[in-house]
């Protein structure tokens, strides 16, 4: 049995964006690049689920640059056995292209579940994981904050969060995606005979430009900018009687928003 | 011609009122693009909100009453809806950043190969084209998306756009439409209720949010009070999530919700960068904190130095006062 996971490196959540003179994205210079947060909960469950099932095989898959390696290496030191990198020197990939992608290296591959991250942190799209199970005409759960998997292993039980307390609960049988949400378990740190041993594990190589088939980005985003800065605005002195008494009156009468 | 076709979103029978805010969106711009708007609604027994719709400005709602479609479900809704669209012909396709409309459009843009842009905080027509603006990086910077597919489509984030005055003797053209499920693959076993009337954090008009000065868990109930005289959702910093103080569901920042109301009320929260990213889209922002050097003043409209545990009850002492006098 195989199980994939999807991961994507992405800048720090401390980082301070910087845009480009020219709006055209952000300055990468100085970041520090990490494994989204959310794909960290991705790998955890993939490496959960193969240590249920005898003899399945995990691997890890990332889009990106040369540096999209050290993510894979990450994953390969939490426990992942085997990583494939599609090396990207083409122009921005939409959600569409890269979902056609991972759907153009995956459909072949005998899997029956692929773990994501509920969304990448960085350009927060959230629109991968069910793009690609559109493609590969498998179901998929979203924002998942639990799997269970069943007895027989012929699928999992599911737990989707919606917002306000309220969930979904699914039954599905491989193969099918999930999207991960923080709290469906804690994802584990590379031991040092973890990282050792990752230095050895096989990373196959890939190029984006022999899967996009001549299809070019759907959408194409321009004009970054930083949100307007907010200023610091009244410090309400007093008594803390007198101080709440004057944020209500400026809450009604100044701002008006109650 | 242009066609804008909205995605509805109900509750206990009831339009939402993201949905409410959305059509009043979509009904300027179908003024400026010349063409108009029709309103998609899925789910049983409907058909009595149609007016809701028609008084935002749907021109036509096409109704798909089936009891096998009460409950959402990707694949059928997906199913749905790319046979609403073979129908309504629409060159622009909306629906909140809800649970909903966040599981449902990736799917339904693969379907049918069209440009999506999530989360969106501003709509605008250039040359007969969508033109859409969301936040990246969790809201510390901004992105516009320009389309190159016929069919665009867009979700946007609750609050974003100010409600347009309902005419309340509108009407709309209802098209009913019929639809065969088939065999569901990923059906939904159960739905477990959220408390009733507990709106998501991400709908909220008014939050307040408590962060690691909470101290436990059982002293978020000052913050429930307050936030029950003045209708709010209750948040949390990260901070607090992780030190267990609150589940995660309530975690506003860049690993949590982005949130976007019209007053957010900081109680014990320092502000780190991660906190500042999902919540500096709020129209007012109040922070209470006892340090008068947290980071959180220099965001904040109105900031109180002080004791959250002695403020905050006062406040909503004052609050109550207030509110029972109007």
């Amino acid at each position: 049995m195989n199980i994939a996971v999807l991961i994507k490196q992405v800048p720090d959540t401390e980082t301070k964006i910087k845009i480009k003179p020219d709006q055209s994205g952000i300055e990468e210079g100085d970041i520090k690049f990490i494994v989204n947060p959310y794909d960290e909960f991705a790998i955890e469950e993939a490496i959960k689920t193969k240590e249920k099932i005898p003899g399945a095989t995990t691997f890890v898959v990332s889009i990106g640059p040369e540096r999209a390696g050290e993510a894979i290496r990450t994953a390969l030191a939490m426990g992942i056995d085997k990583g494939i990198h599609i090396v990207n020197n083409e122009p921005a990939l939409d959600s569409y292209l890269t979902a056609k992608v991972l759907h153009g290296v995956l459909k072949e591959r005998n899997i029956s579940v692929i773990f994501s991250g509920k969304q990448a942190i960085d350009f927060d799209h959230g629109q991968l994981t069910q793009m690609l199970a559109d493609m590969l005409d498998w179901p998929c759960v979203m924002i998942t904050e639990s799997f269970q998997l069943k007895e027989d292993k012929s699928g999992a039980k599911l737990v989707r969060r919606l917002g306000g307390g309220a969930k979904e609960i699914y039954e599905i049988a491989f193969p099918f995606l999930v999207g991960c949400e923080k709290g469906l378990n804690t994802p584990r740190y590379a031991s040092l005979p973890g990282i050792m041993k990752a230095k050895t594990k096989p990373v196959e190589k890939l190029l984006v430009s022999n899967y996009l088939e001549g299809q070019s980005a759907f959408v194409s985003y321009k004009n970054y900018e930083l949100p307007p800065e907010r200023m610091a605005g009244k410090k309400l002195e007093g008594e803390p009687q007198i101080q709440a008494q004057s944020l209500v009156k400026l809450l009604r009468e100044e701002s008006k928003v109650i | 011609m242009y066609n804008i076709l909205v995605l509805a979103e109900h509750v206990e029978g009831k339009i939402k009122k993201t949905t409410l805010e959305l059509v009043g969106k979509a009904s300027l711009l179908a003024k400026e693009l010349g063409g108009s708007i029709n309103v998609c609604l899925i789910g049983s027994k409907t058909e009595s909100e149609v007016h809701a719709l028609a008084a935002y400005g749907a021109q036509k709602v096409f109704l798909v009453n089936q009891d096998q479609l009460e409950k959402y479900n990707t694949i059928a809704y997906t199913q749905v809806l790319a046979q609403v669209v073979s129908e309504s012909k629409p060159t622009i396709l909306l629906a909140t950043a809800s649970p909903m409309g966040k599981d449902l459009f990736p799917r339904l843009a693969a379907r049918l190969k069209a440009g999506l842009v999530t989360d969106c905080i501003e709509l605008k027509i250039n040359q007969g084209k969508l033109i859409a603006k969301k936040p990246v990086y969790s809201g510390k910077a901004f992105a516009t998306g320009h389309f190159n597919t016929p069919i665009q489509m867009a979700t946007t984030r609750p609050n974003s756009f100010p409600m347009i005055v309902a005419d309340p003797n509108a009407k709309a053209e209802i098209s009913s439409v019929t639809f065969d499920p088939g065999t569901l693959c990923a059906e939904i076993k159960e739905v477990v209720q959220g408390l009733v009337g507990k709106t998501d954090l991400t709908e909220a008009e008014i939050i307040v949010s408590g962060g690691r000065a909470m101290g436990k868990s059982e002293n978020f109930q000052v913050l429930q009070a307050l936030a029950d005289v003045i209708g709010a959702t209750v948040g949390a910093s990260r901070a607090a999530v992780d030190s267990g103080y609150a589940p995660h569901d309530m975690q506003v920042g860049q690993t949590g919700k982005v949130v976007n109301p019209k007053l957010y009320i900081a109680c014990g929260i320092s502000g780190a960068i991660q906190h500042l990213a999902g919540m500096r889209t709020s129209k007012v922002i109040v922070a209470i904190n006892k340090d008068p050097e947290a980071p959180i003043f220099s965001k904040a409209d109105y900031g109180i130095v002080g004791d959250l545990f002695t403020i905050v009850p006062l406040l909503t002492e004052e609050f109550r006062k207030l509110l029972s006098e109007s």
